[in-house]
């Protein structure tokens, strides 16, 4: 007990004197994510706010034979650019970067006046995402023009433009506003976790390669202590600077989250004092596994460098089930609870979508955690009491 | 290191005579190599036993067995008639230990890096301020006890490890190599402290491939070569036995032209 106190308080006071240990542990691994994160957020949130507000352009050919569609769609605020083209001309022009041409067909103004289906040719190019949105929304704009004359003519001839309407559907979006930003918040939980093991990161090289690098393995592993409290100490230092760290990027995000305008498109990031809290509960299982993950990874390396080559990999094995979970589009179940970091993932999720947490996956994700990082520090201790060790 | 300077503080803890280093049929197998064979001695207090051999030759092996960082494959060493294998811990309260590498910890003071292993070998503060102070004295390192190690010269550097190894007051004292890579003044300074601990009544031994440093500071000499002991005698039985004039002659004989001694 004491031998773990002593390797606990020389690691930690170590390392607080280490400007590669702090700048990782204190600065880069909890403010990376969430800085980029509100960044990130900030610029689709404009995106998506400045869309509708732009102008519709569409370049249109043959508008002398529409002059009725031509004043329908100017006064419905669409931008639009006349020029003649024949259709190969206007197929071009797309392909050429134009987002959008109508071409209205000689035959058109026949056909409209015998009330007959009119034909109008829009050029678009479905496979560039970037203009798919500006066909739609000319699609819909041209749409509406379509049944606003359907009803005038039902009128005309004395029918109610009602019986075209045989059903009337109605959305009704479910999702809450929090529920919305989720879509958008769904790669915080990732960030809090790699802020997490990034600050046990260095020093669990520390501790383990750099203390054989700098050749003072030996002294120690000879005097009368026991391995496992040895290293034992030396893992709980690592969780400190962990939570430290864990604690820093919470605390970030609640502050970026002040700043990022979410409520501008109707969404609200449940990510008070509270959540962090709760986040931070969450985690706090994790913390024990990562860092003797880290620790026991690190135990088999020789120098510095190579730790780092290795553990930079043990940074992405969280991901690894979170983007299984994406993929297959996971939601909360207490049979998931028992993956470690996808439970956390999972609960942190539904913290932030205002669902209720059912005590137990907690417990269970919970003890999921601690159990394997108990398994793996029994490996650890494992791996120092051998001869191997000395390197 | 002037006599004056080193009061008998830092002996203190050492537990009387009878300190002795016993190494019994060790032998230690790596592969298809060999690096200990039914390797015996015993290194006396009072006295400082040299283990001279070419670099492989087992020094290594044997010393790491002695303090238990190494399990032999068969045999068995005790210090002051304590397995080390039986009980590591008790045995190595009795044993301070300088081993090839000896680095510090760069971001410590070299009060913080001694502390450290007293703290380990259970020493309570009060007590701890006492001995590094003792230590302190003993080994000229006042100037820079409350110094980061990061800047520290090899002298510097040694002496913090010689204090980190002798902080606890263990009788014996094991050291492999320990001038391996030190300046000129850094050895001279390094042989003053071996002689004090010598005349403290400490059992002392110590590795080399160096023949010139055995001579110069041992009692005793253990030759090893292959893994195996070649000699094991005083300087004085090794000149007589061999019948050589010179003591670098007398190693020759021994170990044979082929080990390449330096």
């Amino acid at each position: 007990m004491r031998t773990l106190f002593v390797v606990f308080a020389k690691e930690f006071l170590e390392n607080l004197r280490d400007r590669r240990t702090l700048l990782s542990a204190l600065l880069f691994g909890p403010l990376f994510g969430p800085l980029l994160f509100g960044l990130m957020v900030s610029r689709m949130l404009e995106q998506s706010v400045v869309e509708t507000d732009v102008p519709l352009k569409i370049v249109i050919s043959g508008s002398s034979h529409a002059p009725g569609l031509i004043r329908y769609l100017e006064a419905r605020g669409v931008r639009l650019t006349k020029k003649e083209l024949s259709e190969t001309e206007a197929r071009a022009a797309v392909r050429g970067g134009v987002p959008v041409v109508l071409l209205v067909p000689d035959d058109y103004p026949q056909l409209f006046k015998a009330a007959q289906p009119a034909p109008l040719l829009l050029f678009a190019d479905s496979a560039d995402s970037q203009t798919r949105k500006i066909a739609d929304r000319a699609r819909g704009v041209l749409a509406t023009y379509g049944s606003t004359i359907a009803q005038l003519r039902l009128q005309i001839r004395g029918v109610s433009p009602l019986l075209a309407v045989p059903v009337a559907v109605n959305d009704v979006d479910v999702a809450t506003p929090t529920g919305r930003a989720v879509v958008v918040l769904g790669f915080m939980t990732y960030f809090v976790l790699f802020a997490l093991l990034m600050g046990g990161l260095y020093l669990a090289i520390d501790s383990t390669a750099g203390e054989r690098e700098r050749g003072s393995l030996e002294a120690l592993l000879s005097l009368p202590v026991g391995r496992a409290s040895l290293v034992g100490g030396k893992i709980l230092a690592t969780c400190a600077y962990m939570c430290i760290s864990l604690a820093l990027s919470l605390t970030a995000f609640v502050l970026v989250f002040r700043f990022v305008p979410l409520e501008r498109i109707g969404m609200s990031a449940n990510l008070g004092l509270k959540t962090a809290l709760l986040f931070f509960a969450i985690c706090l299982p994790f913390v024990p596994l990562g860092a003797t993950l880290m620790t026991l990874v690190a135990s088999f390396t020789r120098t510095y460098r190579e730790a780092q080559t290795y553990l930079t990999s043990v940074l992405l094995v969280p991901t690894l089930p979170i983007a299984f979970a994406s993929i297959y589009s996971l939601k909360t179940k207490s049979s998931l609870m028992f993956i470690p970091s996808l439970s956390q993932h999972l609960l942190m999720t539904s913290v932030l979508k205002d669902e209720p947490i059912l005590f137990p996956d907690v417990l269970v994700s919970a003890a999921a955690s601690l159990g394997l990082a108990l398994l793996l520090f029994a490996a650890t201790a494992r791996h120092w009491r051998r001869e191997s060790m000395l390197g | 290191m002037p006599r004056a300077s080193c009061p008998r503080a830092v002996f203190l803890e050492h537990d009387g005579p009878g300190a002795v280093i016993e190494a019994k049929g060790l032998s230690k197998r790596f592969g298809s190599i060999e690096a200990a064979r039914q390797v015996s001695f015993v290194a006396r207090d009072g006295e400082i036993t040299g283990l001279l051999g070419a670099n492989g030759a087992g020094k290594s092996t044997c010393l790491r067995m002695l303090y238990g960082v190494l399990t032999p494959d068969s045999g068995s060493a005790c210090i002051d008639g304590i397995d080390i294998l039986g009980e590591t811990s008790k045995a190595r309260a009795h044993l301070g230990v300088l081993p090839h590498a000896a680095g510090l910890y760069n971001n410590l003071t070299a009060r913080e890096n001694i502390n450290y292993f007293g703290s380990l070998h259970g020493m309570s503060a009060a007590r701890l301020a006492e001995r590094t102070a003792e230590l302190s004295r003993a080994l000229s390192m006042d100037a820079f006890m409350e110094r980061r190690a990061k800047g520290f010269s090899q002298g510097q550097r040694i002496k913090v490890a010689l204090a980190r190894a002798l902080v606890h007051g263990p009788g014996n004292v094991v050291l492999d190599e320990p001038t391996n890579g030190l300046d000129v003044m850094a050895i001279r300074n390094l042989r003053e402290m071996l002689l004090e601990l010598k005349r403290q009544g400490r059992c002392v031994l110590f590795s080399s491939h160096v023949m010139q440093e055995v001579a110069a500071l041992c009692d005793r000499v253990i030759i090893i070569g292959r893994g195996r002991v070649l000699a094991d005698a005083t300087l004085q039985e090794i000149r007589e036995r061999s019948g050589t004039a010179t003591l670098e002659e007398a190693f020759l004989q021994v170990l044979g032209d082929t080990e390449g001694v330096a």
